[in-house]
């Protein structure tokens, strides 16, 4: 594997030199009966860095990132990975993994084969995928359960199942498309760290959606703020906090400061929204 | 409760627990399982009594109403000529049975390759189960020389349908995420089919054929009741239309019992199959206590 040397992946404010993990140069997407779920967007993350796109629903959060995937074709513009339009990603050494907000499972096969599934798509040999699958399931606690069937876990643990998945590939770049969003509030929380654990661990890129506001603060090195109808790009923030990140961050002043100013910003958007309505 | 005292253990076996203590504690009359034989088996006996006092209470003639236990007689008696009729009807109710599935299965295929193959065929698949069998089975049995292949022909074409439509809307029935990951890791055309849309498309298979089985069996009785073949080729269909020429009221009533404990095994084995094949997975084979 290409492995970028550490002192890149180093935290986003020193990111300026370092090789962009995804750019969006102008892409939009407008649906042929003329809803515009995305006006053109301008944006570079850099490997290594946790990014949040953070909005109310109908901003084009998952639109923008379905593009990012290649799941959607944007109707103008340009989307790079590694410098390269996403459907040549396959010849490239690195590899993106999408996480759905379901944990999108086959109900029929255990956990094993669920995980499994990505390599054997993919063709890799039985044995190296079986161990590459033991892997990921000890990276997220579950390789106890590695032949339960989906249904006899608990929605938390399914997700788990559904994050190991995306890891069995060995991706540089994790899309995550509100994975927490169906789980409750201590859950998620749980995940959120051990998402971070892992993020610094395997020193992944992540692009995470969401539309809690505390989530985002939590996990991002930055923070795009998004607003619907039509959906766009308002604001960038950088969270200037250092990792590994306690439960303490969620209840010290900083943490606060920075909830308030996305806060803020969601709602002049929406005022300057209703302004231009009326 | 015994929920209660499993939470703490694992998930796998917290999920098998609760039956087995079930089973231990609770009384073998209050057990479901035991229930679904015993309840049907009871209404049955009472059912069975009442016909037979009423029979022999009213002095009702054999040649009207026969009691059960003239016919269970009759039934003993028959049975070298019953039993292979019996098998006769069982061959073709198999054979249309097995033919109606491979078909079916082979044109749900087709018509999920494209919308527009289905849209241009669909309504001839309906054409075929709306046209009543009795009217066309004299039709086949002209063209198709052998009679034992002209009723396996028309049992199979009245079986048909349930598995086109069901098996159909299974291939189609697919979690859209599931696909869209499928598509995102490059799943070939041939690697959906098997990884995807024929493990979704089970239980709705399944469903087909608990219907179609029953359906081949009446297929099957219609085509000999048409085909009127005799000799060593006649089904329980020829016996029961000779039973009825010579008053034999009795073996009519022993040839439909036979037709009746054939149409109940046959469903009762697509219901195990099924169960065999989902029972671990599928919320419809799941217990429901």
């Amino acid at each position: 594997m290409n492995r970028v040397e550490p002192d890149t992946l180093a935290p986003p404010t020193a990111s300026a030199h370092a090789v962009p993990a995804v750019e969006v140069l102008s892409a939009e997407k407008t649906y042929p009966n003329g809803t515009q779920a995305l006006l053109p967007v301008d944006l570079t993350i850099a490997e290594g860095e946790f990014v949040t796109l953070l909005g109310p629903s109908g901003c084009g959060k998952s639109t923008l990132l379905k593009m990012v995937a290649g799941m959607l074709e944007p109707s103008d513009g340009r989307l790079l990975v590694w410098r390269k339009p996403v459907a040549q990603l396959h010849d490239c050494p690195h590899k993106l993994s999408f996480v759905f907000q379901s944990a999108t499972l086959m109900p029929w096969a255990s956990v094993q084969t669920n995980v499994r599934l990505p390599l054997d798509l993919a063709g890799v040999p039985r044995k190296e995928a079986d161990a590459r699958v033991t892997e990921a399931l000890e990276l997220v606690g579950l390789d106890k359960f590695a032949s339960a069937l989906p249904r006899a876990l608990s929605g938390g643990m399914q997700m788990r199942v559904s994050i190991a998945r995306g890891l069995v590939t060995q991706p540089d770049l994790l899309l995550m498309d509100e994975p927490f969003g169906a789980l409750d509030e201590i859950t998620r929380h749980k995940l959120d760290a051990d998402l971070l654990d892992l993020w610094r661990k395997k020193k992944l890129t992540v692009i995470f959606v969401t539309h809690s506001i505390h989530e985002a603060v939590f996990l991002s090195s930055r923070v795009i703020m998004m607003a619907a109808r039509p959906g766009r790009v308002v604001e960038q923030f950088t969270i200037d906090e250092p990792y590994p990140r306690t439960p303490d961050f969620m209840v010290s002043p900083q943490f606060s400061r920075y909830a308030k100013q996305l806060q803020d910003s969601l709602l002049r958007a929406s005022t300057a929204q209703e302004e231009s309505l009326g | 409760m015994s929920t209660l005292a499993t939470t703490t253990t694992t998930a796998s076996t917290a999920r098998r627990a609760p039956a087995v203590r079930k089973a231990a504690r609770i009384p073998l009359l209050q057990q479901p399982r035991v229930q679904r034989v015993i309840y049907p088996l009871i209404v049955g006996t009472v059912l069975v009594a009442i016909w037979q006092a009423l029979v022999t209470l009213m002095e009702l003639p054999p040649y009207l109403v026969p009691s059960p236990y003239l016919m269970m007689e009759t039934l003993i008696k028959d049975w070298v000529p019953l039993g292979n009729a019996l098998l006769v009807t069982l061959k073709i109710t198999v054979f249309s049975f097995v033919l109606a599935t491979i078909a079916g299965v082979l044109i749900s295929f087709l018509f999920v390759q494209s919308k527009r193959i289905e849209t241009a065929l669909f309504p001839y698949a309906v054409l075929l189960q709306v046209t009543p069998i009795v009217a066309v089975a004299p039709l086949i049995i002209i063209w198709v020389k052998n009679p034992v292949a002209a009723m396996t022909v028309c049992a199979a074409l009245v079986a048909l349908f349930p598995i086109i439509a069901n098996t159909t809307l299974g291939l189609r029935s697919i979690d859209p995420d599931l696909q869209s990951y499928f598509k995102l890791n490059r799943a070939t055309r041939w690697q959906q089919l098997v990884r995807l849309r024929i493990p979704s498309a089970l239980p709705y298979f399944f469903g087909g054929l608990r219907i179609s089985s029953g359906l081949a069996l009446i297929g099957a009785v219609v085509a000999e009741f048409v085909a009127g073949t005799g000799g060593s080729g006649a089904g329980l269909a020829y016996q029961i239309l000779q039973a009825g020429f010579q008053l034999n009221i009795p073996r009519m009533f022993a040839a439909l019992l036979l037709i009746s404990l054939t149409g109940v095994g046959l469903f009762v084995l697509m219901a195990w199959l099924s169960k065999l094949a989902l029972g671990s997975w599928h919320a419809s084979e799941l217990s429901q206590d």
